[in-house]
């Protein structure tokens, strides 16, 4: 494949200027002055420990309550999955799908997602690059939407907290969840796509215009 | 200068001459479809334009309550403000940093980052650290979260509206209009057109 870091270039991380020899690993680039590198330095490592960090946390963020209610008629700890229960038997089934995508769909799909891309990259495979590819552009475009809950909570607790009748407190999930979701959206960051073109070798025609 | 028209796809690397990519709105990699850069006309003048409301925008979100609660004659309000500060007086500090970050901070960063880097390139000067700016605008676009935000205020509006009277503040309107001038910020606002403007001055 037609790589730039195969015929010795390297594009800048924030200007996406293409430097050439004799600029290398570590050079600064002369548009903007950012270092350059030909992948993301560790990346693999880095998406990992992330990745692994994340794996840990998510047991807690749905295994805990997320939001403590009590009122004059009694107390209810929900948790992730208790609140869209909740939800699909009053009635708002929409709002159930939502949530469900965004809160526990997503962070599970995204942490197999990049173990599938890590384990791919790191065996050397050329399988079916462009999925993959798309799956990683997936990932990055759909993480941020687990923030939903958080923010839900985060309203919920405010309106209804100064009411006498009722009170709202959000529950320990909460903290693992948002860690859930930074360490998630961290990893796909620091995962760099380049990686699951570069053993795609055999020559493609495609390239060949370019 | 040359190299200026060699171009590397952000994600899978594929070097090719600018002039071989087609000039749609719109350029995608040949090899792997990620999206190369788009091309508007008077695409950098309509992101300023656009920051420029998003910011008036910016300020009325976070100056009137997102959503009003009436219950048993009592009425409570929730700002955005207001929500970081009942997190944080719950002891969930942490998520209280995340919800401000997100939803204020981030997106406040993204639009000074544009102005910054925009507003002296109208007047044909590089603004002064032209690349730590821009580098921050990469890293607030990514974890600003206005259109989240927004989804996450209309669920609890409905899930409040099961128990008590919801009334939909001010807030809320200008963060729905914010998240739209935001997506046409993202849409409009051209990086390469940029940086090749700054490099030429």
């Amino acid at each position: 494949m037609n790589s730039a870091a195969s015929l010795g270039c390297l594009s800048c991380a924030t200007c996406s200027l293409v430097s050439r020899a004799p600029a290398a690993e570590g050079a600064l680039c002369s548009r903007c002055g950012s270092a350059l590198h030909f992948r993301r330095p560790g990346s693999i490592g880095r998406t990992w420990a992330l990745l692994i960090a994340a794996m840990a946390l998510y047991v807690p963020a749905n295994a805990l309550p997320i939001m403590l209610t009590s009122s004059l008629f009694g107390s209810q700890d929900d948790t992730i999955m208790s609140g869209i229960v909740f939800l699909w038997q009053d009635g708002s089934w929409y709002l159930a799908l939502i949530v469900f995508v965004a809160s526990i769909l997503v962070p599970l799909a995204k942490i197999i997602g990049l173990v599938v891309l890590l384990v791919s990259v790191q065996l050397g495979t050329d399988w079916r690059p462009e999925q993959r590819a798309r799956l990683y552009r997936l990932i990055e475009s759909v993480g941020r939407w687990s923030m939903l809950d958080i923010f839900v909570v985060a309203l919920l607790v405010t309106v209804v907290q100064l009411t006498a009748l009722a009170s709202v407190r959000a529950g320990p999930a909460a903290l693992f969840f948002g860690a859930v979701v930074v360490l998630t959206m961290a990893a796909a960051q620091s995962f760099d796509p380049r990686l699951l073109w570069d053993s795609v070798k055999e020559p493609d025609e495609r390239h060949a215009a370019a | 200068m040359n190299r200026a028209e060699l171009l590397a796809c952000p994600e899978c690397d594929l070097l090719q001459s600018d002039s071989a990519v087609p000039r749609p709105r719109k350029a995608l990699c040949p090899c792997c479809g990620a999206v190369l850069y788009q091309r508007h006309e008077q695409g950098l003048e309509r992101t300023l334009a656009l920051t420029a409301s998003a910011l008036v925008l910016f300020a009325i979100a976070n100056a009137f309550p997102i959503l009003s609660l009436e219950l048993q004659g009592e009425r409570t309000e929730a700002t955005l403000a207001g929500a970081v500060s009942a997190l944080w007086s719950q002891n969930m500090q942490p998520v209280a940093a995340l919800v401000l970050f997100t939803a204020l901070v981030m997106p406040l960063a993204e639009l000074v980052a544009l102005a910054w880097l925009l507003i002296p390139l109208r007047f044909g000067q590089r603004a002064p650290s032209f690349g730590p700016v821009f580098q921050l605008l990469q890293f607030a676009q990514r974890w600003g979260m206005v259109e989240v935000f927004v989804l996450g205020a209309l669920v609890s509006f409905v899930k409040l509206g099961h128990l008590a009277h919801v009334e939909a503040g001010i807030a809320l309107w200008a963060f729905a209009a914010m998240m739209l001038v935001m997506a046409a910020i993202e849409a409009n606002f051209d990086p390469r057109e940029l940086w090749t403007r700054v490099a030429s001055l």
